[in-house]
């Protein structure tokens, strides 16, 4: 079977795999990462947002062959360790406003979170209720007031 | 029995826990200490004051409860191994504050877990009707109470002072002189070598420092980071990826496979096997399971439902109406409601881990009714039950979904049959399709009035029938005959038992039909309670409309007693009900109680056509519920911030339920196939502007909460919109009539896995 190398939270990873395996079955049932979870496989429910080189991605649409070697791949469980602390300022904006409730889809609002923080810094202004209304991610229990509260707060603490 | 004793002469009840013989201090307490209440007054008349749906479960389990044990570790931490199912409602988090504030250890030294399948509780590890905490709020008090009672007795030995000298703070016991010792320390010396009763009274709610107080989840660091482990994360060895290739019809049969062979030769696949629902596929990766099923060439045999469509559903249900009854003479108010099917899928999808062998199985999922699941699950492997372990894991989410254990069986019957352990998920396009619904209704609502006096209120709500075959429906059944309600079966009792009329209305008929059996449902999130309130409540906003009232001050005036009164005014107040609002915006009030406890909800919502037509990728907008204020007394809040998110969630729960959330059944089966066909609430639909007010306690016990929201909020949402539109909404939720999405194919059952993803990068 074909070899794909890049780079997952900081560690070059090797995997033998088919090439169009998506990298979310990739993270998770080869890896054994499995902060992103499977809401949908469809890249609707956001559920297995994670980070490519930065930007928000969901790997449930990326057959794993697309990865180049020096393809940095942030799960939640690496995010932490991009801000160099225990913990991410979203993540401690998460934790102050409690918002998880079963937390299933928390892994992947969070990450989306972080990369809307950072798209919205990149252009110099505000977070706004649009901004916020454009997070497509689910929250089946519907923690959807205390995430925009939360992604405020985080933002002001970036 | 164990229960409580008779005064002891100053006016607190005493408790009767065990402490067990164990190494360690482990003390016990019967699941059977929750109070049971009276009837409310003598004059009332409603089933819903003798006995409810949480004294009902209860009082179900009295007979044959195992017991509760409480664990203090030598580390100082403190175990409970709790018999309910944590899917986000939080019970691990308040279960920890009831142990630490009757154990004075800090909450984070309080570690719960979930309890595998106990048969011997019976009915008593059921998750179900708002009631864990109803339930455990006085066993699991007492089982620390009487670990407390002996580590300060161990204490007293060790330090060489009496009881009366000790003070325990934060988990350790300090004398008079200063002399500390950790209640791990001393949690060996506790110990029992026998089995002993031990006598024990509670703290009283004014001492409480801990119960009462806001605390986050004990479990969000976990979530936050990614290391709260769900079903599918769990590393059982051999245990790979399986799904299900699933019939086009709701509940179709596999008739032949052309090319078995064939996907069985696909990259990463070891197994395909047909089964009971379809046929079933084990790969490296889930990834190859979604291909093998994709490939897979099935001939169908019919399903359950195949033809029905909504449309004649609803004809079905039209012919199941029950008669009003003869139109009085007085002036009355009449509505008629339609509620389209519902999906109660969590996000997390349905899922277990099967390991079968010969003589023995073992089950990994998050189950609400998990002896039940034992039981079908063993008869479905042909095995006596006592070789079938059952393992509860924390769920994401629930709404009811998780009463049944459907993905449990199939994962069971898989490895059964191709000999080797599974890790079975159902893909989203199954879930919604072939998964659990909230069955269509009709609510029919007749009110008579003369002048400013309400004579009676007649509710005929018409069902497709809701599944309780998951336990619940077991515990009604047995204790049916008890209850002064005549000969009728256990839906009409669950129906009777939720449906308490909040309005003093005179003489009240709420009833109960049931048809159309063969579609997969049941019990979603406050169960039948959404559409009875939401009929109820338009209704009201009418009757007030005509006899000239404000529609808040008509509920008010009405409602019977005074903790509802305070709920409704404290809405009012809150969100400055009456003020004046654009044309094409309106506010909405509405209120109902249950599980006893009271709730109001006030929300504004925005119908302009600027607002409505809003553009969103692949979503309804429609119109925007953009503020909601919601009040709710629960008697006694364990947890207010645990509280406050679970009416948050029954908040966007009763937005979807009003505005975008339901299913087309067509032909046979749902169109809805992705969260971007079945619109659950999202960011752009939800209340920029939200308040969650948590009443003061007003009782010594905690009622439900999980499920409550969700009635007075979806009918303020549907009383918002009929005011800003001026058209009294009927046909639920209020888009169904237009498909907002293009259906997918039902053959292959599931959707390609998209390969653009980097497309996307942002």
């Amino acid at each position: 079977m074909p070899e794909y190398t890049f780079r997952v939270n900081g560690e070059q990873v090797t995997v033998d795999v088919p090439g169009d395996v998506r990298l979310l079955w990739v993270l998770r049932d080869i890896l054994g990462i499995t902060g992103p979870k499977y809401g949908c496989g469809i890249n609707v429910c956001k559920a297995c947002t994670s980070h490519l080189n930065g930007k928000a991605i969901n790997p449930c649409a990326i057959p794993v062959q697309e990865l180049r070697p020096t393809d940095e791949v942030t799960t939640i469980e690496g995010l932490a360790a991009t801000a160099g602390a225990d913990l991410h300022p979203m993540q401690r904006a998460w934790l102050d406003h409690d918002v998880a409730q079963c937390g299933y889809c928390q892994p992947g609002q969070i990450m989306a979170a972080v990369a809307l923080v950072r798209r919205v810094a990149e252009e110099g202004r505000e977070i706004t209720d649009a901004d916020l209304d454009g997070l497509r991610n689910i929250c089946r229990c519907g923690t959807y007031f205390r995430i925009r509260e939360a992604i405020r707060a985080g933002a002001a603490m970036d | 029995m164990t229960g409580p004793h008779a005064d002891d002469g100053i006016g607190r009840r005493r408790f009767l826990g065990y402490v067990l013989a164990a190494p360690t201090l482990v003390t016990a307490a019967g699941l059977d200490l929750a109070p049971a209440s009276g009837p409310d007054s003598a004059a009332s008349v409603q089933l819903t004051d003798l006995l409810d749906l949480n004294d009902l479960m209860t009082a179900a389990a009295l007979p044959t409860s195992g017991l509760i044990s409480v664990e203090v570790n030598g580390d100082g931490t403190v175990s409970f191994a709790l018999p309910r199912a944590e899917v986000g409602q939080g019970i691990t988090t308040s279960t920890a504050m009831l142990i630490a504030e009757e154990l004075s250890v800090p909450v984070e030294r309080v570690r719960v877990t979930l309890a595998d399948a106990r048969p011997e509780l019976v009915f008593n590890q059921l998750t179900g009707g708002s009631n864990t905490t109803f339930a455990t709020y006085t066993p699991i008090r007492v089982a620390a109470a009487v670990a407390r009672l002996r580590l300060l007795a161990a204490a007293a030995a060790e330090l060489g002072s009496p009881v009366t000298d000790l003070t325990l703070r934060a988990g350790t016991i300090t004398d008079r002189s200063g002399n500390r010792v950790g209640i791990g320390t001393l949690a060996e010396k506790a110990a029992g070598t026998r089995t002993e009763r031990v006598a024990v009274e509670l703290t009283p709610r004014r001492n409480f420092t801990v119960i009462g107080a806001p605390h986050n989840r004990i479990d969000a660091l976990d979530a936050v980071t990614g290391c709260k482990k769900f079903t599918m994360d769990l590393d059982v060895p051999g245990a790979k990826p399986t799904m299900v290739c699933r019939p086009p019809t709701i509940n179709g049969k596999v008739g032949s496979v052309a090319n078995l062979a064939e996907v069985l030769a696909m990259p990463g696949v070891t197994d395909a096997v047909v089964i009971s629902t379809g046929v079933a596929v084990r790969a490296e990766t889930f990834g190859q399971c979604i291909d093998a099923v994709r490939a897979l060439r099935v001939s169908w045999r019919p399903g359950t439902v195949d033809g029905k469509s909504d449309e004649s559903v609803l004809r079905e249900l039209k012919a199941a109406e029950l008669p009003l009854g003869p139109r009085p003479p007085t002036p009355v108010v009449e509505g008629t409601f339609t509620f389209a099917f519902r999906s109660n899928s969590a996000l997390e999808p349905n899922c277990a881990i099967a390991d079968v062998r010969a003589d023995r199985a073992e089950i990994w999922s998050a189950l609400k009714s998990p002896i039940v699941a034992r039981q079908a699950i063993a008869a479905r492997l042909g095995m006596p039950p006592g070789q079938v372990t059952v393992h509860v894991v924390e769920g994401g989410g629930s709404f009811g979904r998780k009463l049944f254990f459907d993905a449990a069986l199939e994962a069971a019957e898989v490895s059964q049959k191709v000999g080797k352990p599974v890790k079975l998920m159902w893909h989203r396009a199954d879930d919604s399709r072939q998964g659990r619904t909230h069955p269509m209704a009709t609510s029919r609502v007749r009110v008579a009035y003369l002048g400013g006096v309400v004579l009676g209120y007649e509710q005929r709500h018409t069902s497709v029938s809701t599944d309780l075959g998951h336990g619940l429906g077991e515990i009604i059944t047995a204790m049916a005959a008890r209850l002064p309600v005549g000969d009728i079966g256990f839906a009409q009792t669950f129906f009777q038992l939720s449906q308490e009329m909040p309005y003093a209305f005179g003489v009240v008929g709420q009833l109960l039909s049931e048809t159309g059996k063969g579609f997969n449902t049941g019990s979603m999130r406050n169960v039948y309670s959404p559409d009875v309130a939401c009929a109820r409540e338009l209704v009201m906003d009418r009757l007030a409309a005509k006899t000239g009232k404000d529609a808040y001050r008509f509920r008010r005036d009405f409602l019977r007693d005074d903790r509802a009164r305070a709920v409704l005014a404290r809405v009012a107040e809150a969100g400055e009900w009456g003020r004046p609002m654009p044309a094409g915006t309106a506010q909405g009030i509405a209120f109902h109680a249950e599980y006893k406890s009271v709730s109001a909800a006030l929300v504004e919502i925005d119908c302009r056509p600027e607002t409505v037509n809003r553009p969103i990728r692949d979503g309804v907008s429609g119109p925007r519920v953009t503020k909601a204020v919601f009040a709710v007394d629960v008697g006694l809040a364990v947890n207010p911030r645990g509280l406050e998110a679970q009416m948050m969630g029954g908040v966007m729960d009763g937005i979807a339920l009003a505005l975008t959330a339901g299913l087309h059944l067509r032909d046979g089966h749902f169109l809805e196939a992705s969260w971007d066909n079945y619109f659950y609430t999202r960011q752009w639909n939800s209340p920029p502007d939200l308040r969650i007010i948590v009443m003061p306690s007003t009782s010594e016990q905690p009622g439900g909460a999980g499920e409550l929201a969700v009635a007075a909020s979806t009918a303020a949402v549907a009383c918002a919109y009929g005011r800003a539109t001026g058209t009294m909404p009927t046909s639920f939720p209020i888009n169904h009539g237009t498909l907002s999405f293009t259906p997918k194919p039902t053959v292959p059952p599931i959707p390609p896995s998209p390969a653009d993803g980097l497309d996307h990068a942002r």
